[in-house]
C-alpha cells in the first residue's frame, strides 16, 4: 500500500509540473484558458490541459473482428475529425486503443484496464450483448462512461452507458407495421439464431403480430450460432408458405441461409423477407446477389441522400479506402465521439456524473444517419428505414418512419 | 515430524522453490502492483491451478488430458450459479415477468427455478458441489476410459470432445445456463460485496493460500509411494499392471484430484473476476492450460505456476502494446520455448541451477527415466505413453 502512495505522490507531483509547464506554454489556447483542468476534471480522469484519453475497446481479433473492424473505424475517423476540428474544450483526444479479442472475459479485463489504470474519459466500444454485459459491471464499479453502437435487445438501461444504437422494440415495431400494411401480410415465419438479441427481438415481434396487427405466427425457429445447415427450416417454410419471413440471423450463418435459400427456389419473387440483422457489412460476404429484393429495417443505410452522410461516406472512403462499405452499427459507432464531444461541451466538464447529466436532451442535428435525440432513459430517438437490397450491394431506402422514442423496457411485449 | 515436514515440500531446494513462490504472491506482488494488476495476477493465479493439476496429471502421470476446461468451468459455473442466485432477489428483479429468477432466465421465457439451481441457494452446498461435481463426473469419464484401458492420443481426443459437448450444451440451453453470455453480473457472497478494493485484495490472499495449498497436496501426492507408482506407470505401464496393481484405479484417482484442483480455480476465478462464461470451458482454454503447464516444464508444480504467470503476461502486455499484433507475437512466444526449452522455464532452471531434489530422489529408482531433463522427443510421444 505504501507504494501506492508514493506512486500517487510521484503522480500528483508530475501533474503538478506538467501544469505548470503547459500553463506557460499554452496561453494562447482560449479553452484551456476558460476551463482550467483542476476545475473541468475534478475525479482525476486521464485529462491534461492539452489532452484527453478516450478508450476504443473492440475486438480487432478473433471472429467478432469482422464485424467490430469497421465501429473502429468510425469511431477514428469521427476522433480524427474531432481533433482537427481543436478537440473537446481544447483538448485533443489521445486514443487508447485495447483488444476485446472475440473474448468476453478479455473486454472485461481491458475495460478495467481502460477505466482503473488508464484513467480514460470515456470508453467508445463492444458490440456483442456478451461482451456489453462482460464489462458493464466494471463501468458500474468505475463509474465510467461506454458508448454502445450496436442494436441490441434492450431491457437494459444503465447510467454509465449511451446506446447508440436502436433498442429491440425501435427496430421490430415500425418494421413489422409497415410490412403488414405494405404486404398485406398476415402470416410471419419467425427465424433468428439462438441469442438473447434474436430471442427478445421475436418475443416482440410475436406479441406485436398476434395483438396489435392480427396476424399470425406460422412458425418459430432458432439454430445454433454458426450454423449453416438451413434444410429443415427450409422445407418448413416451403409448407407454411408464411407471407412474410422474419429473420434475424447473424454472422457466418448467414451467408448459408440466403445461398440455401435462393437454391431452394426462395428469392424475392416468391418470397417476402424482412431481415434485422442484415447491413451493408453483411451484404459484402452474403453477395448482393443473394438477396437482391429482401428488406432490412435498420436506422441507416449507406445510400442515405443528405449532406452530411454524403460527407461521412466520402470521409470515410477516403481514410479507410474506396472499397469499405458503411452499415447500421458503424455509423452509430461514428455518432459515439461526437455526442461525447457534446455531452463534455454541454457539461463544461469531463466529470463522468456531469457528463452523464449533460447529454440527455441533446440533439445531434448533423448525423449521417438524419437528426437524432438523446433521451432520458441514455437511448436515441431515431426514426427507422426499410431498405430493399441490390445486387450491388447497398439498399435502396423505400420507407422512413417518423421518430421512434426509445422504450428499452415495453410494457406488453414481456 | 521434521522429517516428514521436509518430504513434503521436498527437501532443502523444494522448500527454497516453495518459500520463494509464497514470497513473490504474498509479498512481492501485492507492494509492487496496484490493485488492477494485482486482481490480473490473481485471475491469472486462478488458471494456475489448471496448470498444477496437469503436472499432477500429464507431467507425472502421463495423461494427457486436454479438457481441463471442463472442471475449471464446472467449479466455476458453482460458484457463478450461487452468486447469480444472491444477485436476483425478488426486489431487485421486480422490473421481471417472474421476479426472483436470474435475469436471463426470464428474458429467456422460464417462469420457475430449474431443479438443479436449488442446492446452489445454499452456500455450503455450493462449495461442496465445487469439490463433488467436477470429480464425480471425472470419476465417471474416468471409470468409462481408463477401465477399457483407453489411454494415450485417443484419452486426450475423449477429453477435447467432452469439453467441446459441455460447451455446446451450455451454449445451447440459455435459459438454463445464461448460453454464450455467460453468467454475469455477480456483486456479493452472503453479502460481501466482492466488487470493493479490501474484498479483491482478501480473495487474492485466499487464492494464493489455495493455491499453495494445492501445490502442497500435489507434492504430498508425488512424494507418497503412489507418486513413485505414477511415474511407473507413465513409463511402463504394462510392468505395473504386471506387477499386480490395478492400474485403471489409480489414473481415476489422480484424474479425480486434478478435476478437484482445477475446480477451485475456476471457482476463484468466478470470485475474482465476477462472471463465468463458457468461454472458459471449450476446447480452446483447455489447450492453453496446457500451454501453460509445458511453458512452466510440465515436471514441475512450480514451474506450472510461473508458466502461466509469465504467458498470461505476455498476452496481457502484448495485446496493450499491439492490439493488432499481439497473437502473433503470442505464437512466437510459444515457438521459441517449444524450440530452445523443451521443459519449459523449469528446463532453463535446471539447466543453470542444481536438480530439485523431490526429482532426483527418482533418479535412485529409475536412473535413465527420472532425470527431469526429459529429451525433447520424449515430450512429443508423451500423449502415446499413456
Amino acid at each position: 500500500m505504501s507504494t501506492l502512495n508514493r506512486r500517487g505522490f510521484m503522480k500528483a507531483g508530475g501533474a503538478l509540473v506538467g501544469a505548470l509547464l503547459a500553463a506557460g506554454l499554452i496561453t494562447t489556447n482560449a479553452f484551456a484558458a476558460d476551463f482550467p483542468t483542476a476545475k473541468v476534471n475534478t475525479t482525476g480522469l486521464a485529462v491534461t490541459d492539452t489532452t484527453v484519453k478516450v478508450g476504443i475497446l473492440h475486438s480487432a481479433t478473433g471472429t467478432m473482428a469482422i464485424s467490430e473492424t469497421g465501429s473502429i473505424q468510425a469511431e477514428k475517423l469521427a476522433i480524427d475529425q474531432i481533433n482537427a476540428m481543436g478537440g473537446i474544450l481544447g483538448r485533443k483526444i489521445e486514443v487508447i486503443q485495447e483488444d476485446g479479442a472475440s473474448d468476453w472475459p478479455t473486454f472485461a479485463e481491458k475495460a478495467k484496464k481502460l477505466l482503473a489504470s488508464d484513467k480514460v474519459a470515456a470508453v467508445m466500444g463492444c458490440w456483442t450483448s456478451a461482451s456489453r454485459k462482460a464489462v458493464l459491471p466494471v463501468f458500474e464499479k468505475e463509474n465510467g462512461l461506454l458508448f454502445y453502437p450496436t442494436f441490441y435487445e434492450g431491457l437494459e438501461q444503465s447510467k454509465n452507458v449511451f446506446y447508440t444504437g436502436q433498442e429491440a422494440t425501435q427496430q421490430v415495431i415500425a418494421g413489422l407495421d409497415w410490412i403488414a400494411k405494405e404486404k398485406k401480410a398476415k402470416t410471419f415465419y419467425l427465424i433468428g439464431s439462438d441469442y438473447i438479441w434474436p430471442r427478445t427481438s421475436m418475443k416482440i415481434a410475436r406479441k406485436h403480430i398476434e395483438k396489435n396487427l392480427k396476424g399470425s405466427v406460422v412458425g418459430e425457429e432458432y439454430i445454433a450460432l454458426g450454423d449453416t445447415q438451413f434444410g429443415s427450416v427450409i422445407n418448413k417454410i416451403k409448407l407454411k408458405k408464411p407471407d412474410v419471413i422474419y429473420a434475424a440471423v447473424v454472422g457466418g450463418s448467414n451467408v448459408a441461409w440466403f445461398k440455401q435459400l435462393n437454391a431452394a427456389g426462395l428469392n424475392s419473387t416468391k418470397q417476402t423477407m424482412l431481415t434485422i440483422s442484415v447491413t451493408e457489412d453483411e451484404v459484402l460476404g452474403i453477395g448482393g446477389e443473394n438477396l437482391a429484393g429482401f428488406y432490412s429495417a435498420m436506422k441507416y443505410f449507406q445510400s442515405q441522400d443528405n449532406p452530411a452522410n454524403k460527407k461521412f461516406v466520402a470521409e470515410f472512403k477516403k481514410k479507410w479506402g474506396a472499397k469499405s462499405v458503411i452499415g447500421d452499427v458503424t455509423q452509430a459507432a461514428y455518432l459515439g465521439p461526437w455526442l461525447y464531444k457534446a455531452a463534455v461541451e454541454r457539461a463544461g466538464s469531463f466529470d463522468v456524473d456531469k457528463v452523464q447529466a449533460a447529454l440527455p436532451g441533446y440533439e445531434l442535428k448533423d448525423a449521417p444517419e438524419g437528426p437524432v435525440t438523446v433521451e432520458k432513459n441514455h437511448h436515441l430517438t431515431t426514426k427507422l428505414r426499410i431498405g430493399q437490397w441490390q445486387k450491388d450491394g447497398q439498399a435502396k431506402v423505400v420507407y422512413t418512419s417518423g421518430y421512434i422514442k426509445p422504450d428499452p423496457f415495453p410494457k406488453g411485449y414481456q | 515430524m521434521n522429517a516428514s515436514l521436509s518430504k513434503l515440500v521436498g527437501g532443502k531446494q523444494g522448500a527454497i522453490g516453495l518459500a520463494l513462490l509464497a514470497a513473490l504472491i504474498f509479498v512481492v506482488l501485492p507492494l509492487g502492483v496496484d490493485i488492477f494488476r494485482l486482481n490480473l495476477v490473481g485471475k491469472y493465479l486462478t488458471y494456475a491451478f489448471v496448470a498444477v493439476s496437469l503436472v499432477l496429471l500429464w507431467g507425472n502421470g502421463g495423461i494427457l488430458s486436454l479438457g481441463q476446461g471442463i472442471f475449471f468451468g464446472l467449479g466455476g459455473y458453482g460458484m457463478a450459479m450461487f452468486m447469480k442466485l444472491e444477485a436476483s432477489d425478488p426486489i431487485t428483479t421486480k422490473i421481471q415477468t417472474t421476479p426472483g429468477i436470474p435475469d436471463f432466465m426470464d428474458w429467456n421465457q422460464i417462469t420457475e427455478l430449474p431443479w438443479f439451481w436449488h442446492p446452489f441457494q445454499s452456500l455450503p452446498l455450493t462449495i461442496l458441489a465445487i469439490l463433488v461435481i467436477p470429480a464425480l463426473f471425472a470419476y465417471f469419464i474416468g471409470f468409462a476410459m481408463f477401465k477399457r484401458r483407453v489411454g494415450g492420443v485417443y484419452f486426450a481426443i475423449i477429453t477435447q470432445a467432452i469439453a467441446l459437448i459441455l460447451s455446446i450444451l451450455i451454449v445451447g440451453q440459455q435459459g438454463l445456463t445464461g448460453g454464450v453470455n455467460g453468467i454475469t453480473d455477480l456483486k456479493t457472497v452472503m453479502g460481501w460485496d466482492t466488487r470493493t478494493d479490501s474484498a479483491k485484495y482478501i480473495l487474492y490472499y485466499v487464492n494464493g493460500i489455495l493455491l499453495i495449498g494445492s501445490i502442497l497436496l500435489s507434492k504430498y501426492i508425488l512424494n507418497s509411494k503412489f507418486g513413485m507408482l505414477l511415474l511407473a506407470m507413465r513409463d511402463k505401464e504394462e510392468r505395473v499392471r504386471f506387477s499386480g496393481y490395478d492400474v485403471s484405479n489409480f489414473k481415476i484417482f489422480i484424474f479425480c484430484v486434478a478435476a478437484m484442483i482445477s475446480a477451485v480455480g475456476g471457482a476463484m476465478f468466478t470470485l475474482q473476476v465476477g462472471f463465468m462464461s463458457p468461454s472458459f470451458v471449450g476446447i480452446v482454454p483447455s489447450i492453453e492450460m496446457v500451454i501453460f503447464c509445458a511453458v512452466g516444464g510440465r515436471m514441475s508444480l512450480i514451474g506450472a505456476v510461473y508458466g502461466t504467470l509469465l504467458v498470461n503476461y505476455g498476452k496481457t502486455v502484448f495485446s496493450e502494446t499491439y492490439p493488432e499484433l499481439w497473437l502473433f507475437l503470442m505464437g512466437g512466444l510459444f515457438i521459441t520455448v517449444v524450440m530452445f526449452f523443451p521443459n519449459g522455464l523449469a528446463g532453463i532452471y535446471e539447466k543453470y541451477a542444481k536438480k530439485i531434489k523431490f526429482l532426483r530422489k527418482f533418479s535412485d529408482a529409475q536412473p535413465e527415466k527420472a532425470a527431469d531433463v526429459v529429451p525433447t522427443n520424449e515430450i512429443k510421444e508423451m500423449g502415446a505413453k499413456a
